[in-house]
């Protein structure tokens, strides 16, 4: 009984060196089997072999921003800096005249904050429509002025990421509401309205977007009354609109289906209108849920509005191949490539985590 | 007992009265569009139809497929153009279906490394404009490969210029017409084969080695035919010559930026679809497989890519919609693909109603006949319920 009582477990014996720690997790994630140690080996290979060079054209052998043409044309063995610190403004803001770029400045920022803020769920409110509607006047009033003692200007004028988000917002804001009734008309019960509603969708979506631009540029002079003439802006506009509704469509469709059938008929048992239904019990739902697509279609929209460099307006990408074209700093398009794509893979991979962020959080409440 | 009854208060008559205030809505609207165009088409004297497309083309296109010269019709030009298009997108798919399989897979690696790579490589490449890679990979070879003269030779026989590239092809001969014939027959061999391999296997339990036998018909059939025929090997080689190669095949860098920058973009895309494909079949069915003594290459191939494709294949079918639609791009940086010369077309004849209408409608009918097979695909592979 004593020695039962006094029996007293051996200490635990430590894991193999070789299969914790350092080691151990290099044993189970780089060397796990002889394939995998041979694919490690070629991949630290290659990693050796590009990475100092890359490193080097970057950061050790590149030019600062204040360095002039004439040495970094003469020596290529650096990232040439000054031509992005030379041209950073005219990249950014376009043509928009130089002592007002303040401006465009505050455009962006207004829209990234507003961007910024409809991500938190508190916002998801009627009222915050209105916000962003005096953001948007907002905008109008600092990009074109004529107003409270701004000069003012064309917007012919305007370029670079002011012009991109601008495009891509603003085609997102109006082309909503449009989704909203081709994605309810595409469910209807009603044959012509349900058929009126599928074909524009699937028109749309089964051509280019280039060609929807063209569209915009030759032929939509020809549509107007004679004397009428809308500026390329508005005509790119337009085009983004009609392109993101329906692509939104197909987005709050997907929301739509997956609300339960029950919704719909409790809704109908209250002897709820079709609107009343629709606005009260199943767009709110649905809505909701569609929000992880609608965030990835903006992405792939905001990577489109690239797209009307090719009618001759000057977004970002437009303001960079221009900057290019500069005679005192000819070929420095790595450099230039790589700014404007930095800026933009900065919006699109933000957005990108922010919705695969969304999509879990929204299922987890639906797991509850 | 039906009662008709002509209040708005009947569902059935209020259906009816939005839809034909709907349609009346779009017929007014379509028709206004349309009477405004035909007076300012009158107005700027520009005749309407499809018969400048028998006219004289008149201007030259750098890359054909088929005989082409300014003096053939605008009709012939849009016909290189359409060629070219769907020559880019279907290299570009079969190049970033591979890609994408093998990136892919690669994020699921259990090499850190390896996976790490990958998941680099998607998120770089897919948030960045495909425009904007279109100009990179084009300036790339404009801009930053040598002249002729200095051209690089990263293998013999292949040079690399601001021009293009260059490689060594087989001089044209007899026996690679035959070759393809056989090529095609072989299929049509491996087809039989597979189907009487299946019934065999479905009567008596015995496996047939169909991969060993398919790689044999495939790469030996052609080969019996190119002995048949003398085993000809002559290559016409790239030589410089004055200021530029001759011989060989080129690579114009507007082909290889936009095969290049839409082949990476999309097998990003590709790839994400064919890792979410593979998570998606349960662990289970591994542990399985495993449990009844298959191999790794086993089970993958015969448990669970087979559950995999169901969920892969629509998402797959519209990233190849996506190349298609995207080789539009190609106006940005003059590769003559379909939208390109519709471009010049436009420019040249004012028939802007017209180019934009055969654009569409051709994008239009691609788009149709893609997805009329993929729902055909899906019916057939789809899981039989009870």
């Amino acid at each position: 009984m004593t020695a039962a009582a006094s029996h007293i477990p051996a200490p635990a014996e430590k894991p193999p060196v070789a299969s914790v720690g350092f080691i151990g997790w290099m044993r189970e994630n780089l060397f796990s089997s002889w394939s995998n140690a041979l694919l490690t080996v070629l991949i630290v290979w290659l990693l050796f072999k590009t990475i100092p060079p890359l490193v080097g054209w970057l950061f050790i052998n590149a030019y600062g921003f204040d360095t002039s043409s004439r040495v970094c044309i003469a020596d290529r063995s650096g990232a040439c800096w000054a031509f992005v610190g030379e041209k950073f403004r005219f990249i950014l803001y376009g043509t928009f005249p130089y002592d007002e770029h303040w401006r465009p400045l505050t455009t962006v920022l207004i829209f990234v904050g507003l961007l910024a803020a409809s991500c938190s769920r508190r916002f998801w409110r009627p009222w915050f429509a209105g916000v962003w509607i005096v953001g948007l006047l907002a905008v109008g009033v600092l990009m074109w002025g004529g107003v409270f003692g701004l000069s003012r200007v064309e917007n012919a004028l305007w370029g670079g990421l002011p012009l991109t988000i601008m495009l891509s917002v603003v085609g997102l804001a109006v082309a909503f509401p449009l989704s909203v009734l081709l994605a309810l008309g595409r469910r209807s019960n009603m044959p012509a309205i349900k058929a009126i509603c599928v074909g524009y969708i699937e028109l749309i979506r089964g051509v280019p977007l280039v060609s929807l631009l063209f569209m915009s540029s030759v032929m939509f002079p020809l549509f107007l009354p004679e004397g009428f003439t809308v500026d390329k802006l508005l005509r790119a506009q337009v085009a983004f609109i009609l392109f993101a509704a329906a692509y939104q469509a197909e987005a709050i469709r997907g929301g739509l289906q997956a609300i339960p059938k029950g919704q719909y008929e409790a809704a109908d048992a209250l002897g709820l209108s079709y609107w009343q239904k629709m606005g009260k019990i199943i767009l709110p739902q649905a809505l909701t849920i569609s929000i992880p697509p609608l965030v990835n279609t903006f992405i792939a929209f905001f990577k489109d509005t690239s797209l009307v460099i090719i009618i001759g307006l000057f977004d970002l990408l437009g303001t960079a191949k221009a900057a290019l074209t500069d005679p005192n700093w000819r070929g420095f398009f790595l450099e230039a490539y790589l700014f404007i794509g930095l800026i933009y893979w900065f919006f699109c991979y933000s957005m990108s985590k922010y919705s695969q962020w969304l999509e879990r959080s929204l299922h987890r409440g639906h797991a509850r | 007992m039906a009662q008709t009854r002509l209040s708005l208060n009947d569902p059935v008559t209020r259906g009816l009265f939005y839809q034909a205030l709907v349609i009346g809505g779009v017929v007014a609207v379509g028709w206004y569009l349309i009477h405004n165009t035909l007076t300012n088409l009158e107005s700027r004297s520009i005749a309407t139809g499809y018969s400048f497309l028998e006219r004289e083309a008149s201007f030259a296109i750098g890359e054909t497929l088929i005989d082409y010269s300014p003096a053939d019709s605008y009709g012939r030009a849009l016909l290189v153009g359409l060629l070219n298009t769907l020559k880019v997108s279907a290299i570009g798919i079969a190049l970033a279906t591979v890609l994408g399989v093998v990136v892919g897979i690669a994020r699921l690696s259990k090499n850190f490394l390896v996976a790490r790579l990958a998941s680099a490589y998607v998120e770089v490449v897919r948030n960045i404009p495909p425009l904007l890679q279109l100009f990179f990979w084009y300036a790339l070879i404009t801009e930053g490969m040598p002249a002729v003269r200095q051209a690089l030779e990263p293998l013999p026989g292949v040079f690399l210029t601001q021009r293009g590239l260059w490689m060594p092809v087989p001089l044209a001969d007899p026996a690679w017409k035959a070759m393809g014939v056989a090529f095609i027959a072989a299929c049509f061999a491996l087809w039989g084969v597979k189907r009487w391999a299946a019934a065999r296997q479905a009567r008596t339990g015995q496996p047939f080695p169909l991969f060993a036998a398919g790689a044999g018909l495939l790469a030996g059939v052609p080969f019996v035919v190119w002995l048949a025929y003398g085993a000809p090997t002559a290559m016409s080689v790239p030589e410089l010559r004055g200021f530029n190669f001759v011989g060989g095949v080129n690579l114009s860098p507007e082909f290889f930026a936009i095969l290049v920058g839409l082949t990476v973009y999309t097998s990003a895309f590709i790839a994400e679809v064919v890792r979410s494909g593979i998570l998606a079949v349960n662990w289970g069915q591994t542990e399985a497989s495993r449990a009844l003594g298959l191999n790794n290459a086993q089970a993958l191939r015969l448990v669970v890519l087979p559950q995999a494709l169901r969920v892969i294949i629509p998402p797959v079918t519209s990233q190849y919609l996506n190349l298609t639609k995207n080789t539009s791009l190609a106006l940005a940086i003059g590769y003559p693909d379909l939208v390109s010369i519709a471009n010049t077309v436009i420019n040249q004849t004012g028939q802007a109603i017209e180019g934009v209408a055969i654009i569409m409608g051709v994008y239009l009918s691609i788009s149709l006949a893609i997805s009329l097979f993929m729902n055909w695909y899906n019916k057939k592979i789809a899981l039989v319920e009870r």
